[in-house]
């Protein structure tokens, strides 16, 4: 429903923008040329894409995402103390977040489902507890290490070397994540004084 | 620094494969084919988006939009070209992914524009995507401070990406 009101938002937009400006002749092809230049896209992301998932899969095999977690465990007695008491929702936890980390986002989600779910089951209640809100920051800011999609977009683009990018995005990463709990951590102690 | 770091890893988690007694080359094959049905399952997506964002562009629209609020833009440091990829992005992974790539098309991928637009992709997630996905799972009706304390870290990436773009 959401993608559906901004698509035609765009539509609509970009009609209202043509009749100002007196070049409606100019939409329809440009229509055209957009929808040949997504396949375009696909097909120079699509080797670099198949690439990243495969070594992904050998780093999830190898035993990576179980090994992150447990070097983040005294982080994880921070951010998520009650959890921490529970094997299962720390089990979760962890894996939610090394996933992340390693940019495996199709195991990802299925465990941070899983981990708020039990965390529910531990509050009992319909309300977000502080720890949920921490994990949904996590969450939605990108921890991602490797950002490859983006890797692959800028050398389908002709980038000189497309992960020069990396110090910003970490640095950028960890402001994000950083200034997301910071936030978290202070709306929680309004709320709960 | 980065010269080196693809091969590396792809060598180094091989040999900690290979000393688990995986078969690496079934694992790379199952998850290239991961990687490909997820290209395909966005692919109808990123051709609705990009027909829609072409047609943004040559109608002038990115342009009235870029000028109007390039004021707003220029205070917080964030180049008004990107704009739309900011606007977008909390709620559509692939929406700010067409907006990105042409970003890059348009003004070059090694160009600041192109760079501050590829460390936004690569530093921010679709907020409201997750928030729904992860509460709706679990059944939490209250999400209390989760949307505002999301938006924070979104709106500091973008301000920091901005940042390093120029520095770095």
């Amino acid at each position: 429903m959401v993608m559906g009101a901004i698509w035609l938002g765009m539509i609509l937009l970009s009609v209202g923008a043509a009749f100002l400006n007196g070049n409606t002749g100019a939409l329809t092809p440009a229509a055209l040329e957009g929808a040949s230049s997504a396949v375009t896209l696909c097909i120079s992301l699509a080797g670099a894409l198949c690439l990243w998932s495969g070594l992904s899969k050998v780093m999830e095999r190898a035993g990576l995402t179980e090994k992150l977690g447990r070097i983040m465990r005294p982080v994880f007695r921070r951010l998520f103390p009650q959890s921490c008491k529970d094997e299962t929702a720390l089990g979760f936890l962890t894996a939610n977040v090394s996933a992340n980390l390693l940019g495996l986002g199709s195991a990802a989600t299925p465990m941070g489902v899983a981990a708020v779910r039990r965390m529910q089951k531990l509050s009992g209640g319909t309300e977000a507890t502080d720890e949920m809100c921490r994990l949904i920051v996590m969450n939605t800011a990108s921890i991602q290490l490797l950002p490859t999609t983006v890797a692959a977009v800028r050398a389908a683009a002709g980038a000189q070397s497309p992960f020069d990018v990396l110090p910003a995005v970490w640095i950028t990463s960890v402001c994000s994540v950083g200034a997301g709990l910071l936030a978290a951590f202070a709306f929680g102690r309004i709320r709960c004084d | 620094m980065t010269d080196l770091l693809i091969p590396a890893l792809m060598i180094v988690i091989s040999l900690i494969a290979l000393a688990k007694k995986q078969d690496i080359y079934a694992a790379l094959t199952d998850g290239g084919l991961e990687g490909l049905k997820l290209l395909v399952s966005i692919a109808p997506s990123l051709v609705m988006l990009l027909t829609a964002v072409h047609m943004l562009r040559a109608s002038g629209a990115i342009a009235l939009l870029t000028q109007w609020l390039s004021p707003v833009s220029g205070f917080f440091g964030i180049p008004a070209e990107t704009l739309p990829l900011l606007l977008l992005r909390p709620f559509s992974g692939s929406a700010a992914l067409a907006v990105g790539a042409e970003l890059m098309g348009v003004y070059g991928a090694d160009s600041l524009i192109g760079r501050t637009a590829a460390i936004m992709l690569g530093s921010t997630e679709t907020t409201f995507y997750t928030i729904s996905v992860y509460f709706g799972a679990a059944g939490i009706r209250r999400t209390r401070y989760a949307v505002p304390a999301a938006l924070i870290a979104d709106l500091t990436g973008f301000l920091m990406a901005s940042l390093t773009a120029r520095l770095m």
